[in-house]
């Protein structure tokens, strides 16, 4: 192994700076550097899901991102979805619409829905399931997911 | 609030008046599931925590002659190592864990195998490094050399005289007789039941339909990896972090592989990730252990996905053939099943409730019943919700459905004239109490859903029925109650869907207080009574019923201090409506807890329980689809559950337990398999290639609970989490030959078998 390397990035509007060796993926540096195990790992090939974040705005599997890669980018992850005093609609909604069940894939459905509704505040029940595909979820069936994102669009457009 | 969550329809009892009960409120430990604060078995973090990773076999079926660990000892970063020679020699003994007796040196070969490996994949060594790049690059400096051996994975072929032998001397055990077959085979159970004179009844049936079908391997794809932490102190204790179907069945089975002292294990439950009946056995955690006892620190290890595919018990792979007789009226009245499932690498697979299952929605006069678990080179398979039921009711459902065309009979009506009912007696013997089957068969008859035409071509619709248990055995659950008027619950259930808030409920019920008014803990080992495994749709049911007696011994406690405050006998208390009232005297629940630690301290209750009797769920459901002829591909257009719940506590959870074992059961008809090579090695072991149903392959679900009670629960409560999977494929099935002319015998109905289905037969014939 060389020396580890310097990074300097942007995680939940944080100024972050951390040492990783070459090999190591965003999520590994992300749970294990920084203690945000909000994200998840199911596959650690890009396959499920769970470790979405948002790199730059856009949703990616922070699986397959190096570490490195973060050099200069933002990032938000799940920790930064609600605010201090309050859940994130989305939250609200998975809550009560019973949208989880053991909750491992929630942190990556989270961060991808809210990718949706941040671009596309009022999406078809169809958008929202392409937009949604990248995300396994093994317990609900996806049908309270789905609604609940639904009733979070309907709420934020209240909000405003 | 302006969303309706809910689209499901609640039949209930016209004698229920719950306050609690039915109500939707949100989950206890919600928040900290969406905002990423709840601990899972790999978030945890210790002092000084290292990590490691697991030595698969590449081969199949292969004899260890030696295992050189030395090069890798050697690589810096490396802390210890394990293999099968660091467990103790377990014999033949044999424990019982959670769901039935367990041969524990089979438990403990297939945590690290011990002289042969039995499946590709199957664990070799185990290495702890500073971190998981170094334990994985270590791996590949042991040296293992193997003498490879005839490789079976068929359980037909596995059946056959002169096929390779996985266990050289495992003889067949005989149920129901209890005896063992005379020669070594790899069959590792052989059930017969026999009711009647099927000869007969066959010959005198009006009509007679009998097929064969063939199921593959399918796991059941929970989102986590098996993770374990460990940690053996100094002082012998060792704690072990899990990500568990079982705290206390964690406990067992690694002190017992281990021989260690129960009393010397701690087992932490973790928040799961999924189970599905797949995370009841142990496999990593007696690994770590050793792991941290030979390097003093604690040892962390997470599967990788194809580790969990290849290494871990999925649901086996099976071969059917069933024969139906019907009189002129369309009564059964003959039955014939020979069911064999592979068991994978050891003996002990789900026969028995696969046997228990197959006929288990209709009330038939004559039938024989031969069933087989057979050892074959594949991962051990495990329990995955309603093990063994789902391929029966696939094939029995497929020839119900076949029956009805002939019969020119409505499918649904020609169940409910068929349909077991209380005093029915199961053809393995047991004899139904109160179940709703026909009550669910009517919702569904009933439903908008099968009342509305499907037109369009190449579009099929089809119903199926299926049965599942849940089991009792035994829940603890401790009470405190504090001054607040809140009661701090302590149960050792592991929460996978909502069961925090079930038990909660129950409780809050009893005292007539809000769920949010209780507080539930799920403890660890040493902080609980025991409590057996999340499985067996047993939580809600039986750690309900524990909180339930928990309410019961605060009431009569809680008598004791107001007949205290009265200078009365605690026997002229009465209680309800959160109210204890003595003539005119009356206190509130919440102000007499107020005043607990002035009349003797504050209340703590406690409940074990153990309840006996079977009880039973139902469910039907309804598949609209399109085939996709020209590529085989088939979209499921509308999809309703209909289900026997008993009382649903909280509905909400009880629809996600039916929407999600749909969409399981929708991805064992449609799409997943374990594909496998001719030397045994699975050709897909990633998410992307196994392919689980994604948000995009399914329609919502639609649900309809039927609250039918459970006579042996006093709120009458039936468990939900195992029936749903059972009648998804049979009902896709049925939609395809609806649809195309073609009943498909195979699982699963994926784009290429479909479409050599529609090519060899001509798109509509039958």
């Amino acid at each position: 192994m060389g020396k580890k390397i310097h990074v300097s990035t942007t995680i939940n509007g944080e100024a972050v700076e951390f040492l990783c060796e070459a090999r190591q993926s965003l999520l590994e540096v992300l749970r294990d550097t920084l203690t945000l195990t909000g994200t998840k790992e199911g596959c650690n090939n890009g396959n499920c899901g769970a470790c979405t974040v948002l790199m730059n705005g856009v949703p990616v599997d922070s699986c397959l991102v190096l570490a490195v890669e973060a050099d200069g980018a933002e990032f938000e992850t799940v920790e930064s979805i609600a605010n201090e005093e309050h859940l994130h609609p989305l939250q609200e909604c998975f809550l009560e619409g019973a949208a989880l069940q053991c909750g491992i894939c929630t942190p990556g459905f989270l961060v991808s829905a809210k990718a949706l509704l941040d671009g596309h505040p009022e999406p078809t029940e169809e958008e929202i399931r392409f937009e949604l595909s990248g995300n396994l979820c093994r317990c609900t069936g996806y049908d309270k997911i789905v609604r609940a994102v639904q009733a979070a669009s309907e709420r934020m457009k209240e909000v405003k | 609030m302006s969303e309706n969550f809910n689209h499901s329809q609640v039949i209930k009892d016209p004698g229920d008046n719950y306050k609690i009960l039915g109500t939707r409120p949100v989950r206890h430990d919600g928040v900290d599931k969406v905002t990423g604060r709840a601990i899972y078995g790999n978030d945890v973090q210790l002092q000084g925590l290292v990590e490691g990773a697991i030595l698969r076999s590449p081969e199949a079926h292969a004899r260890i002659l030696s295992i050189d660990t030395s090069e890798a000892e050697a690589h810096p970063g490396v802390l210890a190592i394990a293999t099968s020679a660091d467990f103790p020699d377990l014999g033949d003994k044999v424990a019982n864990l959670g769901e039935g007796p367990v041969n524990l040196a089979h438990l403990a070969a297939n945590c690290l195998a011990k002289d042969k490996v039995l499946y590709k994949g199957h664990a070799v060594a185990a290495i702890a490094a500073r971190n998981v790049h170094i334990a994985r690059e270590a791996l590949d400096l042991i040296k293992i050399e193997y003498e490879p051996l005839p490789v079976v994975t068929d359980a037909l072929e596995a059946m056959k005289d002169g096929a390779p032998l996985l266990h050289e001397g495992l003889l067949t055990n005989l149920v129901p007789g209890g005896e063992k077959a005379e020669t070594p085979s790899n069959i590792s159970d052989h059930h017969h039941f026999k009711r009647g004179d099927t000869e007969a009844a066959f010959e005198a049936a009006h009509i007679v339909v009998e097929r064969e079908f063939t199921t593959q391997t399918v796991h059941q794809g929970y989102i986590e990896p098996h993770v374990a932490t460990a940690h053996w102190n100094q002082d012998g204790q060792l704690t072990v972090w899990a990500s568990t179907q079982g705290a206390f069945s964690a406990r067992e089975q690694t002190s017992e592989i281990l021989q260690v002292p129960i009393s010397k294990v701690k087992v932490i439950p973790c928040e799961i990730g999924g189970g599905f009946g797949g995370k009841i056995p142990v496999y990593l955690e007696p690994v770590v252990a050793v792991l941290s006892r030979k390097c003093g620190r604690p040892v962390k290890i997470q599967m990788t996905r194809d580790g969990v595919f290849e290494g871990t018990g999925p649901t086996p792979a099976s071969f059917m053939r069933i024969k139906l007789g019907v009189d002129e009226t369309g009564k059964m009245t003959a039955g014939e099943a020979w069911l064999a499932y592979d068991t994978g690498a050891f003996p002990g697979g789900v026969i028995g409730p696969g046997v228990m299952c197959v006929f288990s929605c209709y009330d038939i006069e004559h039938a024989n019943i031969d069933g087989y678990d057979i050892c074959v080179n594949k991962p051990w398979t495990k329990a995955y919700r309603a093990p063994g039921s789902t391929h029966v009711a696939y094939a029995i459902e497929s020839l119900v459905d076949e029956l009805a065309e002939k019969l020119e009979m409505d499918p649904i009506d020609l169940r409910l004239l068929n349909a077991a009912r209380e005093g029915t007696k199961r053809v393995d013997g047991p004899v139904y109490p109160r179940i709703g089957l026909v009550e669910t068969l009517e919702a569904a008859k009933n439903h908008d859903h099968y009342k509305s035409p499907l037109e369009g071509p190449n579009r099929g619709r089809g119903v199926a029925a299926g049965f599942w248990f849940n089991i009792g055995l035994k829940s603890a659950a401790t009470g405190h109650v504090n001054a607040d008027g809140t009661v701090t619950l302590l149960e050792g259930s592991t929460d996978i869907g909502g069961t925090r808030t079930s038990i909660s409920m129950q409780l809050a019920e009893t005292l007539g207080i809000a769920a949010e008014d209780i507080n539930p803990k799920v403890a660890d080992t040493d902080s609980v009574g025991y409590t057996d495994i999340t499985g067996g749709s047993r939580v809600t049911f039986a750690t309900g019923l524990a909180a339930v007696e928990v309410g019961k011994d605060i009431i009569s406690q809680m008598k004791e201090r107001a007949a205290k405050l009265w200078e009365c006998e605690a026997a002229d208390v009465e209680f309800s409506n959160a109210l204890f009232t003595r003539g005119d005297d009356s206190i509130s629940f919440k102000e007499l807890c107020a005043k607990l630690s002035r009349t003797g301290g504050l209340i703590t209750a406690r409940a074990s329980v153990d309840p006996q009797g079977f009880t039973n769920g139902f469910g039907v459901h309804i598949c609209d689809l399109e085939v996709d002829v020209e590529t085989g591909k088939v979209h499921i257009l509308r999809y309703t559950a209909l289900q026997d719940a008993g009382k649903a506590i909280h509905p909400s959870y009880v629809e996600g337990q039916m929407q999600g074992g749909s969409v399981q059961g929708i991805g064992w008809a449609l799409n997943e398999e374990y594909l496998f090579d001719e030397k045994g090695h699975m050709l897909n072991p990633t998410m992307l290639d196994y392919r689980m149903p994604t948000a995009l392959d399914v329609p919502m679900i639609d649900t309809v609970i039927i609250e039918v009670p459970n006579p042996s629960h006093p709120f009458g409560v039936r468990g939900v989490g195992e029936t749903p999977i059972v009648p998804p494929p049979g009902a896709v099935a049925n939609a395809v030959k609806n649809a195309t002319g073609i009943r498909m015998t195979e699982l699963p109905m994926s784009p290429p078998r479909v479409h050599a289905a529609i090519t060899k037969d001509g798109n509509g014939a039958s």
